[in-house]
């Protein structure tokens, strides 16, 4: 009650059976995560700020910090076999997406089979669980988060660092070595254009990398 | 009857509805996720359990009265079925519900309909205990005493 978005991780966990919705919000709530139900693939999507079509509501993506969504969604858990979306379809949705693809997405499914399971596998969940799912499998999600929470962050940290003119090792000794090419070109640009012409970008283009879209860290 | 020798009744009922393999250890790992916070977890995902069972089973005597059996409809409720059943540990519900999946995919019309009684059966047979079990409990905590694990 009262504690700050970032102190705790939250789920979104997806399934059209109200027992397993139930028993899910309970295990996650057990494991001291903050939850949110939805009983189809495609209030899921909504949920994030995706529409069915694959456009975004620039405004709800979960990966930029300046956003105005009010929640964060830092892992999907959904189950397998659902009417209309299944979970494989909505793990697609979301892996095709540029704005939550760096979401950590876990299936869950009754039935045990290994074609299913490796598919999930390849098109990027973190994990699949049989269900029924118990608290022990949810010790596994913890990692899944802190990743992409660390990568967050290191995204945000780099491009803060960038606005401020911080230039890594390497980033200079690739200028040294464009130096006597662009000198006249240095004394005049600042350092965000320079790197911006360095990798062939227009010049007008500075701003447009912090978008989260064509970054490339 | 004091606490005490209420409180044994509840723990040689549970008993044997494990070793009659009614309740597996699905509904042990359900039980753990209640404390003093959500005191009533159990009796909650097990009514949901009723009611969505309830609403399958009529579905599936509708389905299966019909002149040309859709059996795409009659597996997907017991694959519900089945998935709700495994998720509180009725075991015997979910057991009869594998068979009658079988039955579906062979398109056995005879042989689904044998299942819909015998899971008709277990589940009128899984409420029934369970229902006493949660009243056992009742009593115990009306009595003043606690619930043991």
């Amino acid at each position: 009650m009262g504690m700050a978005a970032e102190s705790q991780f939250h789920v979104l966990a997806v399934d059209d059976s109200i027992i397993d919705r139930k028993l899910i919000e309970r295990l996650l709530k057990t494991s001291s995560y903050q939850v949110t139900t939805v009983d189809s693939g495609s209030k899921a999507l909504k949920f994030l700020g995706l529409h069915e079509d694959g456009a975004t509501n620039p405004n709800t993506s979960s990966v930029s910090p300046n956003n105005h969504q009010e929640v964060e969604v830092n892992l999907v858990i959904t189950d397998y076999c659902m009417p209309g979306m299944t979970g494989y379809d909505l793990l697609k949705k979301i892996k095709e997406s540029s704005s939550l693809k760096n979401i950590p997405v876990v299936i869950m499914s009754s039935e045990n089979v290994p074609s299913r399971i490796s598919r999930c596998l390849e098109e990027g969940a973190e994990e699949f669980f049989l269900k029924p799912v118990r608290l022990s499998d949810l010790n596994k999600l913890g990692p899944h988060m802190l990743k992409t929470k660390f990568k967050d962050h290191n995204q945000k940290r780099e491009k803060q660092e960038e606005k401020a003119a911080f230039q890594s090792p390497k980033r200079q000794e690739q200028e040294e070595q464009h130096q006597h090419q662009q000198q006249l070109l240095q004394q005049q640009s600042n350092n965000n254009k320079r790197k911006d012409i360095e990798e062939g970008l227009s010049p007008e283009r500075t701003r447009p990398r912090y978008s989260g879209i064509t970054a490339a860290v | 009857m004091d606490v005490v020798q209420l409180q044994r009744q509840l723990v040689d009922y549970r008993t044997s509805l494990y070793h009659e393999g009614f309740l597996d250890e699905q509904f042990t790992q359900l039980q753990e996720l209640q404390d003093e916070n959500n005191p009533h977890f159990v009796v909650e995902v097990v009514s949901l359990f009723f009611e969505d069972s309830e609403r399958h089973l009529n579905e599936l005597t509708t389905a299966l009265e019909q002149q040309s059996v859709d059996f795409r409809r009659v597996d997907a409720h017991v694959h519900q079925l089945k998935g709700s059943s495994s998720s509180i540990g009725a075991q015997r519900v979910q057991q009869v519900c594998i068979a009658f999946r079988n039955y579906c995919e062979e398109q056995n019309v005879e042989g689904c309909l044998e299942c819909l009684q015998q899971v008709k059966h277990e589940y009128s047979l899984v409420k029934t205990k369970l229902e006493s079990m949660f009243q056992l409990e009742q009593q115990i905590l009306t009595a003043g005493g606690s619930i043991p694990m």
